[in-house]
């Protein structure tokens, strides 16, 4: 089956969404992550989408979900990378991602992370 | 208001919904979209492709480059035989989902486009159509 991968870096898991993904690979890789955070104790999650020139609501919600999920599995999720035009949408669209942690980009995202289990 | 050519697409599976957007952002691009506007035409194109599978049952998107004087322009019409929409209104308002939604898909693609019309008949199927000029 298609699947995005997760890579493990000390206590973070790191997601690159690289592919045009269909709902099925989303749904996947939402329950990958819980998986994984669960096996691996993970306190942090990056999710990098420079890659996605598009999100839509549905993709919006398994960003949503997994940040809750990761919350409860008292991990951190920061998602990076959105493009301008991604975002411009998304707010017109009407999705704000509540609750969601985002950084510009992959090292800022890595910093918050790391500021965020300092103060744990 | 001329049609340049047009087509169509099967808009049956998940992997269609995809390979629809691939479609539409490719004719963005000719028609001379600014990206922004290609994002927002294609982030419509998946909510109501998505639609029409899970939906609709699956059916048909047809496309179509317009030309008007110097402004050119992408219809696209998603064209399902499903179960139909009983009161446009509530499936029109923000947040209210028939499925396990979040209620965007429709109001969403709406305020994404610059012409967004919707006919549906229970029973008989569904029909939304779009228009999003350069």
């Amino acid at each position: 089956m298609e699947r995005i991968p997760i890579l493990r870096m000390g206590e973070f898991l790191l997601v690159t969404i690289q592919v045009d993904m269909h709902d099925q690979l989303a749904l996947t890789l939402q329950d990958d992550l819980a998986d994984r955070i669960s096996a691996t104790s993970a306190r942090g999650v990056l999710i990098d989408i420079s890659a996605l020139d598009m999100v839509d609501s549905f993709i919006g919600r398994m960003i949503s979900t997994i940040s809750g999920v990761a919350r409860i599995m008292d991990a951190e999720t920061v998602v990076v990378g959105m493009q301008p035009a991604v975002a411009i949408t998304l707010v017109e669209l009407g999705l704000t991602l509540p609750g969601v942690s985002t950084a510009l980009d992959v090292e800022r995202g890595m910093n918050l992370l790391r500021t965020r289990m300092g103060r744990a | 208001m001329n049609s340049v050519r047009s087509g169509s697409h099967p808009v049956r599976l998940e992997q269609d919904v995809v390979l629809a957007r691939q479609a539409v952002r490719k004719l963005a691009q000719e028609c001379g979209l600014r990206l922004v506007d290609q994002t927002k035409l294609v982030t419509a194109v998946s909510e109501l492709a998505r639609n029409t599978v899970v939906y609709g049952g699956g059916g048909e998107m047809d496309w179509e480059v317009l030309e008007d004087g110097p402004r050119k322009g992408i219809r696209l019409v998603f064209r399902d035989e499903g179960p139909g929409i009983a009161d446009l209104k509530l499936a029109l308002t923000d947040g209210w989902t028939s499925g396990g939604g979040l209620g965007l898909g429709l109001t969403g693609a709406r305020r994404l486009v610059d012409e967004f019309d919707i006919a549906s008949t229970p029973g008989v199927g569904t029909r939304v159509t779009i228009v999003r000029w350069n």
